[in-house]
C-alpha cells in the first residue's frame, strides 16, 4: 500500500496531491496532460525534492511526515529518468557497477547480474562509453541499472517519450515483462494512453497539480469520459492469451477462461511484427486493444458477413452523449462471456432501432483489433 | 672591527655595538622607494663594517607608514618625507627622528634644451605633457608646483592641461624617461645615479634650493624593535661621513642642521 | 642562472611558487563549499553574496591590502581572538600574511569557474546517483567532482596564475621584506626602482612566459574537455 498526502511548492507550480491511497503491487500509471503535476508528484514521492512536505507511507514504512523525510538514498527506489541520466564519465559497466556497489548487504538477492543484462539486452554494450549509445540503448542501461540497485519500488518518468517508434515498442514490451517477472511495484508516468492500456494495473489521474481519481484499468476504460480516450474515442482492453499463427496468417487471441471467446487477429499487426525483435519477450498474458467505434452490434449471430469476430455478450449499460463532439452517439457497455468489458460506439438511432436494453444478449461484431502485446 | 665600531659610536654604544658584532644581528629597514639604491649601498657598507645584516623593505612612504601602524616588524624607517615619521613619533611608535637626506628637484627632458632655456620652454608651453609627482601626496610634486609658480607658468600650464601627475616620483621619472612626457620635474637623484637610464641622456636644470620648500627625508627608529642597539648603530652609521658620501653621490643634499628629536 | 646578463632572483621565485601553491590548495578547499553554497542558493540573498565574493575583482589591490593590515594587525580583534587558541605569531608581514592576502584576493578566480561548473551539472544525473544510494559525500566525489572537473581545473590554474602575478595586496600585507615576503612581482618593482632593468626584464620575461603557458594550458584543457564531451 502507498498512501499519503504531499505538497510541494515550486516557483511557478504548486502540487497538492490531495489524500491518496493505492495498492503498491503491479504497475500504477500516473496519467495526465503535461503540466498536470505527474513528474512533480513522482519527485515528491521519491524524496528527490527537499521542499516536499506532507505525509507519505510506503507499505509499513513512513517516508515523509511533515518536513521530515527518509532520504532518497535509503528508500530503495530504482528511478528511470526520461533522459536515462546515465553517469557520463563512466561506461555502461561503470554505470551498472555504481548501482551494484551500493546495494546494502540485506538486499543482495534477486536475479543475478548476467541474467539482468541478458534480459534487458545490453550484454554486448558493457564496455561502450555512454556517449555513443542510441536512445533505446541508453534506456535499457538505465533500466538494468535500476534493477541492479535491488529496488523495492521502481519509478519511471516517461521513459519512452524521447524514443523513436521502433525503440518505444521494443522497450514497452521489455518494461512490461521485467515488471511482471520480477514483481517489483512500479510507478510509471506517461501521457500516452497506449502505454497505460498496455502496462497499467491502476491509473492515477492528475490535473492542475492534484490527483483527480485513482481507478483500476478496467474502471478507467469503462466510462465514456475517461481521460484515456482521445480523438479515437472509447477503447476496450481485453486480457487473454495468444496462440500459434495459422497458415493463413491469422492469430487466435483467447480468453483466459476456456472457450469464453476467441478473437482472430491479423498477423500483420505491428505488435506481431515486433515479435521479430530478438529482445522482445513473450509473456503468457497479452492484451488486445479494441476501439469502440470498430465494434458493431447485432441481435443475432450473423451469417453471410465478412467479419470473422462475432462474440456473444450481454449489455450492461448504455451511455448517450447529448452534448459535445459526440452528441448523438451512444456507447454500449458489453460484458463478454468471461466477464471482461467491451465497448461499442453506435449512433443513438441504431440503439433505438435495435431496441437495445440493459441485460439483453447480443453479438458484438469487431472489424479490427490490435494486439498491444507480442 | 670591534675597535673600529667603538671609535665610531662612542662609549655610549660600546656595549651594544660589541654585542651586535658578536651576535651578528639582523635588522629590517623600511625604505621609501626613491632611496632604494642609496640604502642598499649604505646597508652593504654598514654590514661590512659591523658584521650585522640588514634586510630592506622598499615601498611607497604612505604604504610603509600604514604597515608600521599595523604592526609591521620593521626596526628602522627611512621615509621620503618628514610628515610620516613625525606622526609616528607623536603616536609614540617611533623615536630618534632626524633628517638623513634632502631631495633636490630637477627639470629633466630628453629632447628639449632645458638647461639654458627652461624659462622660455615653460612659458611657451610648446609641448604635450609635463610630468610632476602628485603634489598632494609627494613632496617632489609640491616642490615642482612651487618652482613653476615662482617662474609664473603654473596657472597657464594648468589651464592648458599640460601637467600630468605621476603617482610617485618614480612614476614621474618613467613618464619622462620613456618619452611619454616631453619633460618633467624629477628627483636629481634619479638623474645622477650611475645606473640611471637617464645618465648622460638629455638635459636637466636644477632650480635654486630657495625656490621651493625643502624636500626633507627623515629617519626614525621603531619603538617596538627588538633590535634597538643594532638599529641605533645603523642610524648612527647613516650620519657617518661614509654614508653621507654615498647619499650625496645619489644626488641628495645633506641638511646643515639636521634636527634630531626623540 | 643568468638571463640578460644578470643573475636570476631565485628566492622570490621559490617564495612566489610556494605561496601560490599553498593559496591554491586553500582556495580549492574553501572555494568549493562557497561555490556549492552559492550555486544552490535560491533566495535573492545570493546576489549579495555573489557580489561580495567578486569584490576583490574590482577593489584596488592596495586598498584591499590596506584594510587587510588594519583588520589583521597584531592588536586587532582577529589576532586577539586567535590568541585565545594559543596562536602566538602574527598574521601580517610574513608568509601567513601573503597567503591570507592571496586567498582573499584570488577568491573570485576560484569560486566563479567552479560555481559555473556546479550550475551546469546535469540535475537528473546527480539525482540518479542519489537514487542509487550515493550519500552526499559519496556522490560529490564520484559524480559531481568528475563532472565539474573542468571548473576545478580552470579555477585552480587561474587562481595559481593570479596569485603568482599579484602585487598590490602582497606588497601591503607582506611588507616586501627581503628573503621573507618579497615575491617575484615585488622584486620586479624593486629592480625597476633601482634601475636594475636587466634583472627586472629577466623576471618579467619569466613571468610572461609562465603566464602564457598557464593560459594556453587553460584553453587547451577547455578545448580537449569540450571535444571529449561532444
Amino acid at each position: 500500500m502507498i498512501h499519503g498526502h504531499l505538497q510541494l511548492s515550486l516557483t511557478n507550480f504548486t502540487l497538492d496531491s490531495t489524500p491518496f491511497a493505492f495498492a503498491s503491487e503491479g504497475v500504477t500509471v500516473l496519467f495526465g496532460r503535461s503540466g498536470s503535476g505527474k513528474s512533480t508528484l513522482l519527485r515528491a514521492m521519491s524524496g528527490l525534492d527537499k521542499r516536499t512536505h506532507g505525509q507519505l507511507n510506503f507499505q509499513d514504512e513512513v517516508w515523509q511526515t511533515g518536513k521530515k523525510y527518509l532520504p532518497v538514498e535509503r528508500r530503495d527506489i530504482g528511478f528511470v529518468f526520461q533522459s536515462a541520466a546515465l553517469l557520463p564519465h563512466k561506461n555502461v559497466r561503470g554505470n551498472l557497477d555504481y548501482a551494484r556497489r551500493r546495494v546494502p548487504r540485506d538486499r543482495q538477492h534477486g536475479p543475478g547480474f548476467e541474467e539482468i543484462i541478458d534480459r534487458v539486452g545490453i550484454a554486448d554494450l558493457l564496455e561502450r562509453p555512454t556517449g555513443n549509445l542510441s536512445g533505446g540503448e541508453r534506456q535499457r542501461v538505465a533500466i538494468a541499472r535500476a534493477l541492479l540497485m535491488r529496488p523495492r519500488l521502481l519509478m519511471m518518468d516517461e521513459p519512452l517519450s524521447a524514443l523513436d517508434w521502433q525503440a518505444k515498442s521494443e522497450l514497452l514490451g521489455l518494461i512490461e515483462s521485467v515488471v511482471a517477472e520480477y514483481q517489483i511495484p512500479t510507478l510509471y508516468i506517461t501521457h500516452a494512453p497506449v502505454e497505460v492500456e498496455r502496462l497499467a494495473d491502476r491509473v492515477v489521474f492528475m490535473a492542475d497539480g492534484g490527483i483527480t481519481s485513482i481507478e483500476t484499468l478496467a474502471e478507467a476504460t469503462s466510462r465514456v469520459d475517461s481521460p484515456l480516450f482521445t480523438e479515437e474515442g472509447p477503447v476496450s482492453v481485453l486480457h487473454g492469451t495468444i496462440g500459434a499463427i495459422e497458415p493463413d496468417g491469422l492469430v487466435p487471441f483467447r480468453s483466459k477462461q476456456a472457450d469464453a471467446f476467441t478473437f482472430w487477429v491479423s498477423a500483420h499487426s505491428d505488435a506481431i511484427r515486433s515479435d521479430a525483435n530478438p529482445h522482445g519477450l513473450r509473456s503468457k498474458t497479452t492484451r488486445l486493444r479494441v476501439l469502440a467505434r470498430d465494434v458493431a452490434i447485432a441481435r443475432q449471430c450473423q451469417e453471410g458477413i465478412s467479419m470473422l469476430n462475432q462474440l456473444a455478450c450481454t449489455i450492461t449499460s448504455i451511455a448517450i452523449d447529448t452534448t459535445g463532439p459526440r452528441a448523438g452517439r451512444a456507447v454500449v457497455f458489453l460484458e463478454l462471456a468471461d466477464g471482461q468489458p467491451l465497448l461499442a460506439e453506435l449512433s443513438y438511432r441504431s440503439v433505438e432501432q435495435l431496441g437495445l436494453v440493459n441485460g439483453q444478449r447480443v453479438f458484438a461484431l469487431v472489424k479490427t483489433a490490435a494486439l498491444i502485446d507480442p | 672591527m670591534k675597535k673600529l665600531s667603538a671609535a665610531v659610536l662612542g662609549t655610549t654604544f660600546l656595549f651594544a655595538a660589541s654585542l651586535s658584532a658578536a651576535q651578528a644581528d639582523t635588522i629590517t629597514v623600511a625604505v621609501a622607494a626613491n632611496f632604494t639604491k642609496a640604502a642598499e649601498q649604505i646597508g652593504q657598507a654598514w654590514a661590512k663594517e659591523t658584521g650585522n645584516k640588514v634586510r630592506f623593505s622598499f615601498g611607497p612612504t604612505g604604504g610603509l607608514f600604514a604597515q608600521i601602524n599595523n604592526g609591521a616588524p620593521f626596526d628602522v624607517f627611512l621615509a621620503a618625507d618628514t610628515r610620516r615619521p613625525e606622526l609616528l613619533v607623536k603616536a609614540g611608535k617611533a623615536t630618534d627622528k632626524f633628517v638623513y637626506a634632502q631631495g633636490t628637484i630637477a627639470l629633466y627632458s630628453k629632447t628639449l634644451p632645458v638647461t639654458a632655456n627652461h624659462a622660455s620652454i615653460l612659458k611657451a608651453a610648446d609641448f604635450a605633457h609635463l610630468a610632476i609627482a602628485n603634489p598632494k601626496s609627494a613632496p617632489y610634486g609640491a616642490a615642482a608646483v612651487a618652482v613653476m609658480q615662482k617662474i609664473g607658468v603654473y596657472p597657464n600650464l594648468q589651464k592648458q592641461k599640460k601637467i600630468v601627475d605621476g603617482e610617485s616620483i618614480s612614476a614621474t621619472f618613467q613618464f619622462v624617461m620613456t618619452g611619454n612626457a616631453q619633460l618633467g620635474f624629477v628627483a636629481l637623484s634619479q638623474l645622477v645615479d650611475p645606473a640611471s637610464p637617464a645618465k648622460n641622456i638629455g638635459q636637466y636644470w636644477v632650480p635654486p634650493q630657495n625656490d621651493y620648500p625643502p624636500i626633507e627625508q627623515a629617519a626614525v627608529m621603531i619603538k617596538d624593535t627588538k633590535h634597538a642597539a643594532t638599529a641605533r648603530s645603523f642610524l648612527t652609521y647613516l650620519r657617518s661621513p661614509a654614508a653621507t658620501k654615498i647619499i650625496q653621490g645619489y644626488g641628495y643634499a645633506i641638511p646643515k642642521n639636521a634636527n634630531t628629536d626623540s | 642562472m643568468q638571463i640578460f646578463g644578470s643573475p636570476l632572483d631565485v628566492d622570490p621565485i621559490l617564495l612566489t611558487l610556494e605561496v601560490a601553491s599553498i593559496s591554491t590548495v586553500i582556495l580549492l578547499l574553501i572555494g568549493t563549499p562557497i561555490a556549492w553554497w552559492l550555486a544552490h542558493m535560491r533566495s535573492r540573498v545570493r546576489i549579495f553574496f555573489e557580489a561580495l565574493v567578486s569584490l576583490p575583482l574590482v577593489l584596488p589591490p592596495t586598498v584591499l591590502g590596506f584594510y587587510l593590515i588594519i583588520a589583521l594587525n597584531p592588536n586587532g580583534e582577529i589576532t586577539q581572538f586567535l590568541r585565545h587558541f594559543g596562536f602566538e605569531g602574527q598574521l601580517t608581514f610574513n608568509k601567513t600574511g601573503l597567503i591570507i592576502g592571496s586567498v582573499i584576493y584570488s577568491l573570485p578566480f576560484t569560486v566563479q569557474p567552479i560555481m559555473a561548473a556546479f550550475e551546469a551539472l546535469p540535475g537528473q544525473v546527480v539525482d540518479a546517483a542519489r537514487t542509487l544510494r550515493a550519500s552526499f559525500f559519496d556522490r560529490f566525489f564520484t559524480v559531481i567532482v568528475p563532472l565539474a572537473r573542468q571548473g576545478f581545473i580552470v579555477g585552480a590554474v587561474l587562481t595559481f596564475a593570479h596569485t603568482v602575478g599579484e602585487f598590490g595586496v602582497v606588497l601591503m600585507v607582506g611588507g616586501n621584506i627581503e628573503g621573507q615576503t618579497r615575491t617575484v612581482s615585488i622584486a620586479i618593482f624593486d629592480h625597476v626602482e633601482s634601475y636594475e632593468y636587466a634583472a627586472a626584464h629577466s623576471l618579467s620575461l619569466l613571468m610572461l612566459l609562465f603566464s602564457m603557458l598557464v593560459l594556453m594550458l587553460v584553453y587547451a584543457l577547455n578545448r580537449s574537455l569540450q571535444i571529449r564531451q561532444d
